[in-house]
């Protein structure tokens, strides 16, 4: 006899199988097509596209741009969080919002905004312009749409997991003597640590795929202001699908090992991430 | 609790520098246009039908995930099965994977040489290229926004009146519908409209399968980059101000539900 609140067998397969069968037209079948194309001209062609150098270079440039966007970001959200979850004060809800304000912009206005600032048209261009200052159209606007789209990922992670521990912790540190720099390394830090790593992966992974905004500021300039996914879009639309997809395979690959980093902390780590509502 | 001043002044220094200020760069420069000339770009008959196809879309994808996005949710939820900690890692796959990768894998499927273009192509019916397709890739885009949200809510549903539903004669089907269905409908919205405010905005994921033909399969984000490189500013920072003000609107709908959801439940 089954439980009154559950379903008869064939409508539970039914139903997993539909889900299943949904998952794999619109997620799976995508990403295997991406490792397919990728291999269609071989391995010799797959290596070459990989190694060839304006690939190389947006490799780097990629780099380069999560080098700088992640720790500023980093640091940011834990001294946002810290501000919020450890402290009273008014239009707390307002600063909340304005931090999330990035996830709801589309990244073409992302980037647009900050051609309207430094471009040639800009409130800074002229003044840029006389200075020497390259900022749009070079990898400083690149990292600065960059650290636009991924402003919110650390603080969001990290506001509700250090609201949810209190402050008791840290307020008995304080009243044995300990500092304020001292409490927050040895008490919150180790508290938090795997919210934090959880929050840089997944600004890492932005960081390193984001297309819409840096698309606007970056000028195309192949072998210099190119980033990965920029290289992927200007090989697609020279027909060369087989160095597009082999270089998009390998933003599949770091999509792919993001996402195992995060099941892993998840089913490690399932009570320190809890009240981050995962 | 020591550091508020410091923590504070950097939290509104940066969000200063990197979001307020170029924000606000937007609106002075459409208030700038006058708006007589800002009505003129912003809703041009080319706009129009861009912000048509964009909404339009983001809604059609919405709602197809609302559905889909509910059934991953609800299997996730109440059943067992071999493989569900795999599925429910594939579910974020669409968080994780840069838009441009999606977007071209999904051109090179549903082309017409594609593994299902081809096969769908048979029957008359073209994805790529079409509306069809920008819809496609925006189901792609939001369905973890659906499926993330329903996830927690379902988990905390109590069996409680289920069961009592049951004693008292409801059939299973009555039951999801008139005593499941009301408890999980606001997380259902506000996934909803997480997937429709990200399918609004989106690019990468499209512009590889929509065909991007002006009136037809253009969507607004591209008709800014467009005029842009045209050295159109005016048009598309007017553009960028209607989809900025969009965004802000669902996001305050968003709001809205969630805090009358808090309230319902009592205050947490």
């Amino acid at each position: 006899m089954r439980a009154a609140t559950g379903e008869p067998r064939p409508v539970r397969a039914a139903l997993i199988l539909g889900a299943l069968a949904w998952l794999a037209l619109v997620i799976l079948l995508p990403l295997g097509a991406v490792f397919v194309e990728a291999l269609r001209g071989g391995w010799a062609a797959y290596r070459a596209a990989v190694f060839e150098p304006d690939a190389l270079s947006a490799i780097k440039l990629t780099l380069l741009v999560a080098a700088i966007a992640v720790p500023f970001n980093t640091v940011f959200g834990v001294a946002a969080a810290w501000t919020i979850a450890k402290h009273d004060f008014r239009g707390k809800d307002f600063l909340v919002s304005l931090i999330d304000l990035p996830f709801s912009i589309s990244p073409v206005v992302s980037g647009l905004i900050y051609i309207l600032v430094f471009g040639m048209q800009g409130w800074f261009g002229p003044w840029l312009r006389e200075h020497d200052i390259e900022i749009i159209f070079a990898v400083p606007g690149i990292v600065l749409a960059t650290v636009f789209v991924t402003f919110p990922f650390v603080a969001r992670e990290l506001i509700p997991l250090m609201t949810a521990q209190g402050r008791d912790e840290e307020e008995a540190a304080l009243t044995l003597g300990a500092g304020g720099w001292q409490t927050f390394s040895r008490v919150t830090l180790p508290n938090i640590r795997w919210g934090l790593l959880y929050g840089v992966l997944l600004t890492n992974a932005r960081a390193m795929g984001e297309f819409g905004a840096v698309s606007v500021v970056s000028g195309h300039i192949r072998g210099e202001t190119n980033t990965m996914p920029l290289h992927v879009e200007v090989l697609y639309n020279e027909y060369n699908f087989v160095a597009a997809f082999a270089v998009a395979s390998l933003l599949a690959g770091l999509a792919l090992v993001t996402l195992a980093i995060k099941s892993f902390l998840e089913w490690r780590h399932r009570d320190a991430l809890a009240a981050a509502g995962h | 609790m020591p550091g508020f001043g410091l923590t504070m002044g950097m939290t509104l220094l940066w969000l200063g520098i990197i979001v307020l200020i170029p924000l606000s760069a937007l609106f002075i420069r459409s208030v700038g246009l006058g708006p007589g000339h800002f009505v003129e770009v912003a809703f041009s008959r080319r706009a129009m039908n861009a912000y048509r196809l964009s909404f339009g879309a983001a809604m059609a994808a919405a709602a197809i995930n609302a559905v889909f996005g509910l059934l991953i949710a609800w299997v996730l939820v109440r059943y067992d099965f071999v493989g569900k900690r795999l599925m429910s890692a594939v579910v974020d796959l669409p968080f994780a994977l840069p838009t441009a990768v999606a977007g071209i894998a999904l051109t090179a499927i549903y082309a017409d040489t594609g593994w299902v273009g081809g096969p769908l192509a048979q029957f008359g019916i073209k994805v790529a290229y079409t509306p069809l397709g920008v819809v496609l890739a925006l189901v792609f885009i939001g369905l973890p926004f659906v499926v993330r949200t329903v996830e927690p809510v379902l988990a905390d549903l109590g069996k409680g009146i289920e069961e009592a539903a049951a004693t008292l004669g409801a059939g299973r089907l009555r039951i999801f519908l008139s005593v499941i269905l009301p408890e999980i409908a606001p997380a259902l919205l506000t996934g909803f409209a997480l997937a429709f405010a990200r399918g609004v905005g989106e690019y990468g994921s499209v512009i590889f399968i929509a065909g991007n033909v002006p009136f037809v399969s253009e969507i607004s984000p591209l008709l800014i980059i467009t005029q842009l490189e045209q050295y159109d500013y005016a048009g598309a920072t007017a553009i960028a101000t209607v989809m900025l003000l969009a965004s802000f609107l669902i996001l305050l709908v968003i709001n809205l539900i969630q805090g009358r959801e808090r309230r319902r439940l009592g205050g947490i």
